[in-house]
Parts: C-alpha cells; sequence; structure tokens
C-alpha cells in the first residue's frame, strides 16, 4: 500500500519533469517563464559548447595521433594520458579555467577540449599502431612516401578506433558540457544545478533529456563509426557484446564514463 | 545562475588589514597550510563514496559474471544494460535518481555504482575467457567438479583482468564522485562548489581528487603484488 504510494509520486516527479520539457511555466520565484520553447537556447547553446569543443578537440588529437604513431614515438605518452585524464574532475578542469581565465564561453570549450583530447588521440595512436609492419612495408615498398603511407594505408586502416574515440569524447563533451553554469555559460546543466529556480520538475525533466542526448550520440556516432569502416574491415555484423566487450586495459584505448 | 555565495564567507579569512593573498584570490600556500585541516572530511566522505561503490559494483558485477559464465547467452544482454547505464552522464543519473532515493550517500552511491559494473563485468567474463584450455582441462583430469575448477583453477588465473578492471573503475569513480555533491552526497566535489571563484579552494580539492585516485591505484596494485606471489618477475 505504502509502496503504491512512493511508486505513484516518483512516477508523478518524473511525468512532470516531462511535462516541464514540452511546457513552459513560471520559475520557483516567479516572474521569469521556465521551461518548454524556453529550453531551446539552452540546448543551442549546449550543442555549440559540444560541437566547438569536439572541432578543436579533433583538430589537435587526430593529426598528433598520427604523427606519433607513424612515427612510433609516444608508447608512454598514448597510456599516461589516458591514465591521468581519468582521474582528474572533469568539475575541477571546468572551474580551473574560469576561476583563472575568466567566465566565458571559450574558456569552457577551452577545458572541455582538454577532456575530449586523451581518447581521440590515444585511440588514434593506437589504431595507427596496429596497422601490421607488413602492411606498411609492402606500401613503402610500392614507393609511397611518409605522408601518402599515413593518407592512404594507416588512417583508413585506423578511422574505426579513431571514430571509436570520437564517439567516447562526444558522450563524454555532453556530459560535461552541464557544468556550464559554473563557467557562467548557460547550458543544459543550468536547470539540474540550479533547481532552486527551475524547480524539482525542471531539474529532473532536463536529467532525462541530457541522459537521452547522450545515448542518441553513442548510438548515431556507432552508426558512423560503422560507415567510416573500410569495407574489407567490416565484419558482416557485429554483435552489441563485441561492440561494448572489449575488456579495459590499463595502457590500451580510453573509455571513460563522465 | 547564482553561484552558491553563502559558504565564502566561513571559508575565506579576511581578518588582515593588508590585501593579502586571499582577498586578491591568488594561489596561496599559506592559506592552504592553514585550512587544509577543513579538507580531510570531505576527502573521507569521498574515499567512502569511491570505496563503498566500487565493492557494490564489484560484488554485483561478480555475481553477473559468474551467470554469464554459466548461461553464455546472457553476456550479451548484460553488456548492452550495463553500457547504457554507463553512458548516461553522471549529473544527469544524481538528478534522475533524486525523485527516487532522495538526497545523500545512498543516491549517490548508487549512480557511481552503475558506472563500475560495465567495466569489471566485462573484465571478469574476459579474465575467464582467457584461462588457457589446458589448465581447465588439467584441473578436470584431477577430478576437480566444476565448482572447484571455477573457484581453485579459473579465478585465481583471471585475477590480473579482474585487477585491471577493479582499478579503471576505481580511478574513474574518484573522477565521477566529484559530482555527487548534486545528489547531496558530499565528497570533495561539495567543497569545490562551496567556493568557486577561489583558486586556492579548486585546486586544493583537485588535487587531493588526483592523489586519492593514484593511492587507491597503488594500494590494489599493492594488493594484488601480495596475493599473487607467483606473477612476480624475478628481477
Amino acid at each position: 500500500m505504502t509502496s503504491a504510494i512512493v511508486l505513484a509520486s516518483v512516477l508523478g516527479e518524473f511525468s512532470d519533469g516531462l511535462d516541464f520539457l514540452f511546457h513552459e511555466r513560471e520559475s520557483v520565484a516567479g516572474g521569469v517563464q521556465v521551461g518548454g520553447s524556453t529550453m531551446w537556447p539552452l540546448l543551442g547553446k549546449h550543442l555549440e559548447v559540444v560541437g566547438l569543443a569536439m572541432l578543436f578537440a579533433i583538430l589537435v588529437a587526430v593529426p598528433l595521433g598520427l604523427y606519433l604513431g607513424h612515427s612510433g614515438r609516444g608508447d608512454f605518452a598514448a597510456s599516461s594520458i589516458s591514465n591521468v585524464g581519468r582521474s582528474v574532475p572533469a568539475i575541477a578542469l571546468v572551474l580551473f579555467f574560469s576561476s583563472y581565465l575568466g567566465l566565458s564561453l571559450i574558456n569552457l570549450v577551452f577545458a572541455m577540449t582538454l577532456l575530449a583530447i586523451p581518447p581521440i588521440f590515444t585511440n588514434t595512436y593506437v589504431g595507427v599502431r596496429q596497422v601490421e609492419d607488413d602492411i606498411v612495408d609492402a606500401a613503402r615498398g610500392m614507393g609511397l612516401s611518409g605522408l601518402q603511407i599515413v593518407r592512404k594505408v594507416q588512417l583508413p586502416l585506423a578511422l574505426p578506433l579513431v571514430f571509436g574515440g570520437v564517439r567516447t569524447s562526444v558522450v563524454n563533451v555532453i556530459a560535461t558540457a552541464t557544468l556550464g553554469p559554473f563557467a557562467g555559460v548557460l547550458t543544459l546543466g543550468d536547470p539540474i544545478i540550479n533547481a532552486s529556480v527551475y524547480g524539482e520538475a525542471g531539474r529532473v525533466g532536463t536529467a532525462m533529456l541530457v541522459a537521452a542526448l547522450a545515448i542518441v550520440a553513442e548510438i548515431l556516432f556507432a552508426a558512423l563509426q560503422r560507415a567510416v569502416t573500410p569495407a574489407a574491415l567490416r565484419p558482416p555484423r557485429r554483435s552489441l557484446r563485441e561492440r561494448l566487450g572489449a575488456p579495459a586495459r590499463l595502457h590500451q584505448v580510453a573509455d571513460t564514463p563522465t | 545562475m547564482s553561484p552558491p555565495t553563502l559558504a565564502q564567507v566561513t571559508i575565506r579569512d579576511r581578518t588582515s588589514d593588508e590585501p593579502s593573498c586571499v582577498a586578491q584570490n591568488g594561489f596561496c600556500p599559506d592559506w592552504i597550510r592553514d585550512h587544509i585541516g577543513d579538507y580531510m572530511a570531505p576527502l573521507l566522505r569521498h574515499l567512502e563514496l569511491t570505496v563503498v561503490s566500487v565493492l557494490a559494483g564489484f560484488v554485483i558485477a561478480f555475481a553477473l559474471a559468474l551467470l554469464a559464465h554459466r548461461r553464455r547467452w546472457l553476456t550479451g544482454p548484460i553488456t548492452g544494460i550495463t553500457g547504457v547505464m554507463y553512458t548516461i552522464p553522471s549529473l544527469a543519473l544524481f538528478a534522475i535518481l533524486l525523485p527516487i532515493t532522495g538526497f545523500g550517500f545512498v543516491t549517490g552511491v548508487i549512480a557511481l555504482t552503475s558506472y563500475n559494473l560495465l567495466v569489471i563485468f566485462r573484465n571478469i567474463v574476459a579474465g575467464l575467457d582467457n584461462v588457457p584450455d589446458a589448465a581447465k582441462d588439467a584441473a578436470t583430469g584431477m577430478g576437480m567438479t566444476d565448482r572447484q575448477r571455477l573457484w581453485q583453477v579459473e579465478l585465481p588465473l583471471a585475477i590480473p583482468e579482474i585487477v585491471a578492471g577493479v582499478r579503471v573503475a576505481t580511478t574513474t569513480t574518484v573522477g565521477l564522485a566529484a559530482l555527487a555533491f548534486i545528489a547531496g552526497a558530499g565528497g570533495l566535489g561539495q567543497q569545490i562548489i562551496t567556493d568557486i571563484v577561489f583558486k586556492s579552494n579548486i585546486v586544493i580539492a583537485s588535487v587531493l581528487c588526483i592523489l586519492l585516485a593514484a593511492a587507491l591505484d597503488l594500494a590494489i596494485l599493492a594488493v594484488q603484488r601480495a596475493a599473487l606471489p607467483w606473477r612476480r618477475v624475478p628481477v
């Protein structure tokens, strides 16, 4: 009997959260409209931050990973970057940058770029290193230059792992962008952090939206990862277990929840 | 957005007349030396959150892995479900759990535990899969039952993979626990947000976080070395 009442009130809070996402309402203190269509600017800012951080991270991490992977230097960097990166709290990084550089969108993007780089870098590096030496030797024997080997052999063969890193980072960055309000940027994290303004419904509703966003991104980028895999490397059909099932190793491909 | 300003009063010491390091919001070794004690309770709470979550995650993942070891087809569904839990952003999960379990330590532990399941589960499964067939055959040949073989041969041989999973889970949990303040579970994250503009505060809480992760990682490594004398390579 009591558990039925508890269940009803929990379900009530969740449906109130959904209602918040679809219909505007007055804020807790009154005077301001929150929820519904006022969520669009928050979503837009959230995606802007994610897009910029991912762009910068890819521009830095992929060339660096390709170069170090091609030249074979950087085993230590690849393992230590992913290990240290795991234990640095995202909120610490965001607040560190905003307290030293000031509150602004670009500082938030900067902090999140740093969070997004390790998985992409490590995966690119590992992706290039795992290309068999015989293949690289054959390409060199055919007269390809170093740059051509990178572009025509190593990058295509590493692409699935590179996109694996991008996928990990996108999900990370979508999660971390919720900390935007601490850096003065109003992202989807605002209703979660400032429940005193948006109310409990705002917090729960937005949290569900962010969770859905992360899961959709994960699925989307998994599909993209499959699409960029060279046809010759593409297994007929990969099960969920194969996609998620590689065991975690300390010195390998980075993959962290956020 | 209004940053929590209330607690600044308690954390900053403005008694001195001249503009001190603290008033200028610099990085203040003196202030840190005087106030390091304030960080011990949150550090301890952070440690508690991490240890309880990793232990709970290990127990659940271990049970699931043994189940999947016996019923192979369960591996896919279990990996899928724990994989979805792993994808949900922690800040969102803390908030989603609030209506169900309310503010406090328990909510923090539930969310953090859910992130440990995937990593530990798939490492135990992989560890058991990688046991050489010869070892299993030898155990069976010696007359061991399936249960004896699992506990006396397969699991001990899988320990390195299992420990690798626990290490990754532990360092990850230390980082994630910094957001547990959203669930009202305290920890170093709570200390960070008491004054989000004061540099010394942010730096010291973050450094403690990283040191905690490193210390736990080394501790697990030490336990592994002590528990697996046969893996010590003579130098």
